[in-house]
């Protein structure tokens, strides 16, 4: 049974209605919120632990545990809320559509989550190419102060929260919690060596929370409509609703909310109209934005989108970034553009990743081709279990495992080029 | 304390040491390449991973916490495994160039190469290559080398205190640079080269002259500042080819000066290598027995002697003996004309020592500039500040690379402090009213038995010993002036003799002071004979001859006991050992304290600026005169502001 209208969260996702406050309050945004604020931060711990949300920015970790790190007492520091805008995951437009159609969920969300958390303030990091998005909330964020929603006594709920937009300058590695902390700080993106945990030393040395946008978005109607409505979706620990986007060879490609652990195929066929020349031409799906390995056809028939089900095909849900492939694809090609920009947005920090992520791409620049050897697959795929696990970030985990899931699922169609390559040099050697 | 068990072995290390500390501890040896011990943790080569158990995958072991009970493997498949990726993935964009690479022999990636590295290459792709930067004349890049460990970075950021270089792009083309080319501003540009772990960094005077195991290796020290930096000199037959730093936590952690490590190329330069004795207003070239006759014949009358800067304490000790068996001598080891007191050691020494820095709260620099004075010392002084030191200063605007207050000469600023420390350059004592501002630095610093926060900071190494031999009670400047009818200058070239004065010069450089002699005896430099300094603390090193002493140039020592066999006074020692079992100096060595006296007779400090003693760091003396290093540092496009 598909996501009933009455049950979606994101109601203005195709920007039908204005942004506005005025509109955001007709959806219901910000009904109630001072008495939410005012249950005080161990039951709003409580009921987002029941909710069973789980962090949406890709890694999925429980959102309410993750809120109860934070320090019950203040040492004389404050803490500090920090969102993550910086949707920088290739196949990835969620957060984008929620911050320019409804921006006043993730601003009410902050404002909860911060006084959850005892945070004085929140910081939005938003993805320097997002310049619209960035216009939008930043007025969305000045309307709530006229409307002392933020500030002192924000939304009359006598709690004081400030809330800031800062913008990013473009950097794929400043989506990491620890890099967007340090490029939040006027530094250099680089992630940080953990422990410590941004939870004791965060943003400017003080505890912080950095949470993904559609996670805090999702916080005011979860508590407005209760744990367990929200638990009712999906199946348990992948409870709830998500945003997934669809695009790539699908005859609709769209942003769509739907309930988690939907099927993969009935999610395309649904929502996005169908593979485009029919499911059939399916060649393979990446499921979860770029960092996620590929699923070829068959595991795509009956497999399940939510955490659990994709980490049993050696996959994961990431971002809900869903990328399509027909049978038109060049898989080899599309891997290697995506080790390229892993290539391209590395830091440059951790050696493994800084010096492997070159030769990946390089390999694959020759798989491409077929201009290889057939144990330079071996090869290839010994270089990404070296890079693998071994770096400060998951920036290097996430770049070589699309390039483990080709070589999975795809090592007769990597040999194949290289055997076509080989009869080709073989032929104008002769023809020569 | 935390019990860790590393491979079975169990430790105790304290709460919050690194996992790789709990290694060490446990005799492991971890390889690595950005960790260092003085510098911050960057935990970003990857090749210190161990596993940890219920850590999901292997963890930097610099960087990680130990936790009571944890259990460390440092020798299992997982961990040989991503050390031998890492050190691929190191090498695959690495030049390879051992065979021409000065770091060949010493360089901790060929080093650990040999243990985690594969015997052939599978990166077929092309290497990746990188513009060398020009950062100055002392230090050398070839920056396809790097591995961008990042340790140079910090270092220039956190020891140096001179940010002037950073890391620019990102992911493979991560660069390490100035971005705007320049030349390094710090005097502790040549550590670089130390701590850099591969050849990206070497040095340019030493570029392709040898490899390490062609070096004979002799322990010194680096007289060329107060600090009494530990050293090694390596040198190849008669040649010093190099210096660099030993270790010493009480002295130098392992930093070093640049005057100090690449002045010594001067000494290969402007050297006296045979007497000379003036004939008809000219210097011409004699025998050993000519220089003695001479001297035999015309050093009397009013005798006097000055020792200089950097002489060793052998030759003093000799040179005063033979200054006592002659009538009416007069000696003196000031040339600046400082107002030293020499009534109590204290009052000339470094009392809260060098390692005590760190313990003070509040310092006040009075007439110095430690960065050129003695790097190694204001380096400390920047650590300590990093950790909550506060300074101020009084003379002229300085940039000490750190945060430090120009102030009045007042009691205001180290009022309240618990610890208090006052560091008196020799540029404030050598003016009239010296002894005023010796006792009102005295006063200010207030010292009890529990800690003496008065230090003086001499300008060269051979200064404290003069003083703690006694060579004193005349007055250099007045001798000069005509106070004497012969002077023996031993390595002094800052006097301006009368004419008239009969004068022998005894030193190793042709400079000031032998341009102006009758007979000039060539001596030894610092390189090239056993000797004892002590250091501004009071300090007592001793120093081994590396190479010997050009042409018939002779230990001064020596001379100065051939000259008392000419002089009719023959002095009582026939060799070193006899000459130092003659005075308690040369029978500790070490740090030597000094007990806390009375305060020294106050008087009025007038209100003429200070003065700084040393404005050119690169050519504060003889050696680095003679050096074309130096006199490239020196340049104005390289000087470092001083003043």
């Amino acid at each position: 049974m598909p996501l009933s209208d009455k049950d979606r969260i994101f109601t203005n996702l195709y920007g039908a209605q204005p942004w506005n406050l005025a509109a955001a309050r007709a959806r219901g945004d910000w009904d109630g919120t001072a008495a939410i604020v005012q249950r005080g931060r161990d039951a709003i711990v409580e009921e987002m632990k029941n909710s069973g949300l789980r962090g949406r920015g890709g890694a999925g970790f429980p959102t309410g545990m993750k809120w109860s790190f934070m320090p019950k007492a203040t040492d004389g520091r404050p803490c500090y809320l920090v969102v993550n805008a910086d949707e920088s995951e290739p196949g990835t437009c969620k957060d984008r559509d929620i911050i320019r159609h409804d921006p006043h969920k993730l601003i009410e969300g902050c404002l909860i989550a911060g006084s959850a958390m005892g945070a004085s303030a929140g910081y939005i990091y938003i993805r320097g190419e997002y310049a619209n998005e960035a216009k939008v909330l930043q007025a969305a964020i000045d309307e709530a102060y006229d409307a002392g929603l933020l500030g002192k006594n924000a939304a009359g709920s006598g709690y004081d929260f400030e809330l800031y937009l800062h913008r990013g300058a473009g950097a794929y590695i400043c989506g990491e919690e620890t890099a967007l902390i340090e490029s939040l700080e006027g530094k250099k993106g680089m992630p940080r060596l953990k422990p410590p945990f941004p939870a004791a030393v965060g943003l400017y040395g003080c505890p912080s929370t950095v949470n993904n946008v559609e996670t805090i978005a999702v916080v005011p109607t979860i508590l407005r409509r209760g744990a367990a409505w929200f638990a009712s979706f999906g199946r348990p620990k992948n409870s709830g609703t998500k945003i997934f986007c669809i695009q790539g060879h699908v005859n609709k490609p769209c942003n769509v909310e739907a309930e988690m652990s939907i099927p993969l195929r009935e999610l395309i066929e649904r929502y996005a109209g169908g593979v485009r020349g029919g499911w059939d031409n399916l060649m393979c799906v990446i499921p979860g934005g770029s960092s996620t390995p590929l699923l070829p056809k068959h595991i795509c028939d009956d497999v399940l989108m939510d955490f659990d089900a994709l980490r049993e095909h050696k996959s994961g849900l990431g971002t809900a970034g869903v990328i399509v492939m027909d049978k038109s694809t060049d898989i080899i090609k599309a891997i290697q553009r995506l080790s390229a920009f892993y290539k391209h947005e590395s830091c440059g920090q951790c050696t493994p990743c800084r010096e492997g992520m070159g030769w990946v791409n390089r390999m694959m620049l020759r798989m491409v081709e077929g201009r290889a050897e057939v144990d330079e697959i071996d090869l290839l795929e010994q270089v990404t279990r070296q890079i693998e696990g071994h770096t400060i970030c998951a920036l290097a985990d996430g770049g070589v495992w699309p390039v483990q899931g080709l070589i999975r699922h795809y090592r007769p169609l990597m040999e194949e080029r290289i055997a076509q390559y080989k009869a080709r040099s073989t032929t104008r050697m002769a023809a020569e | 304390m935390a019990k860790v068990t590393v491979d079975g072995v169990e430790v105790e290390v304290p709460n919050g040491a690194s996992v790789l500390q709990a290694c060490e501890a446990a005799g492991k040896e971890i390889p690595r390449f950005c960790y260092h011990e003085r510098l911050s943790v960057a935990g970003n080569c990857r090749m210190c991973l161990v596993e940890v158990e219920k850590a999901p995958k292997p963890v930097a072991s610099c960087a990680y916490p130990v936790m009571d009970g944890m259990k460390v493997f440092t020798d299992t498949p997982v961990v040989r495994n991503a050390r031998r990726g890492v050190m691929e993935f190191l090498l695959i964009n690495h030049p390879l160039d051992c065979p021409i690479c000065d770091q060949g022999g010493e360089c901790d990636l060929q080093d650990q190469a040999m243990a985690y590295g594969r015997d052939i290459s599978r990166f077929s792709e092309t290497k990746r290559a990188v513009k060398d930067k020009n950062i100055g004349p002392l230090v050398k890049t070839v920056m396809t080398r790097c591995i961008q460990c990042t340790r140079c970075i910090r270092f220039a950021t956190e020891v140096a205190g001179v940010p002037d270089l950073g890391a620019t792009g990102r992911g493979e083309t991560m660069e390490v640079g100035t971005y705007v080319e320049k030349a390094l501003g710090s005097e502790l540009s040549g550590n670089l080269i130390d701590i850099c772990p591969v050849g990206a960094l070497t040095s340019r005077p030493y570029a392709f002259t040898a490899r390490p195991w062609e070096l004979t290796k002799t322990d010194s020290i680096d007289v060329l500042d107060a600090t009494g930096v530990p050293i090694r000199i390596d040198t190849r037959g008669a040649e010093v080819l190099r210096i660099i730093p030993r270790q010493d936590d009480d002295v130098n952690e392992e930093w070093m000066g640049d005057r100090g490590r690449f002045s010594f190329d001067g000494l290969k330069r402007r050297r006296l290598d045979r007497p000379w004795i003036r004939r008809d207003g000219k210097l011409v070239p004699a025998t050993w027995p000519e220089a003695m006759a001479e001297i035999a014949k015309r050093f009397t009358g009013r005798v006097g002697a000055v020792v200089g800067d950097t002489t060793d304490a052998e030759a003093i000790f000799a040179l005063r003996e033979l200054m006592a068996r002659l009538p009416n001598a007069q000696m003196d080891c000031r040339q600046d004309g400082a107002a030293i007191n020499t009534t109590h050691r204290a009052y000339y020494t470094f009392n809260s020592t060098i390692a005590g820095i760190e313990e003070a709260d509040r310092l006040l620099i009075i007439g110095s500039n430690p960065r050129v004075e003695s790097p190694v010392i204001n380096a400390r002084i920047r650590k300590a500040v990093l950790a909550g030191l506060r300074v101020a200063y009084v003379g002229p605007q300085i940039d000490l690379t750190y945060a430090a207050q120009r102030v009045e000469l007042s009691t205001d600023f180290l009022a309240g402090a618990a610890k208090p420390m006052v560091i008196l350059g020799r540029g404030a004592l050598a003016r009239p009213d010296g002894a005023a501002v010796l006792a009102r630095a005295w006063e200010l610093a207030a010292p009890t038995a529990e800690w003496n926060g008065f230090n003086l900071l001499h300008s060269f190494g051979g200064q404290v010993a003069a003083l703690d031999l006694g060579f004193t009670g005349g007055d250099a400047r007045a001798m000069a002036a005509g106070g004497v009818d012969a002077l023996w200058l031993l390595g002094a070239d800052a006097l301006d003799v009368k004419p008239g004065i009969f004068t022998v010069y005894q030193g190793h450089h042709g400079d000031a002071g032998a341009a102006r002699a009758d007979v000039v005896l060539p001596g030894a430099a610092y390189t090239e004979k056993d000797g004892t300094w002590v250091n501004t603390e009071g300090r007592v090193q001793r120093a081994f001859a590396a190479v010997a002493p050009p042409g018939e140039a002779r230990e001064d020592w020596k001379i100065i006991r051939a000259a008392s066999a000419a002089l009719n006074v023959p002095l009582p020692f026939d060799s070193v050992e006899a000459l130092r079992a003659a005075h308690p100096l040369f029978n500790t060595l070490g740090l030597v304290r000094s007990p806390l006296p009375h305060a020294p007779p106050a008087g009025t400090v007038s209100a003429e600026p200070f003065r700084l003693p040393i404005t050119n760091y690169w050519q504060a003396e003889p050696i680095g005169r003679a050096s074309p290093t130096m006199a490239e540092c020196a340049r104005p496009a390289h000087a470092v502001a001083a003043e």
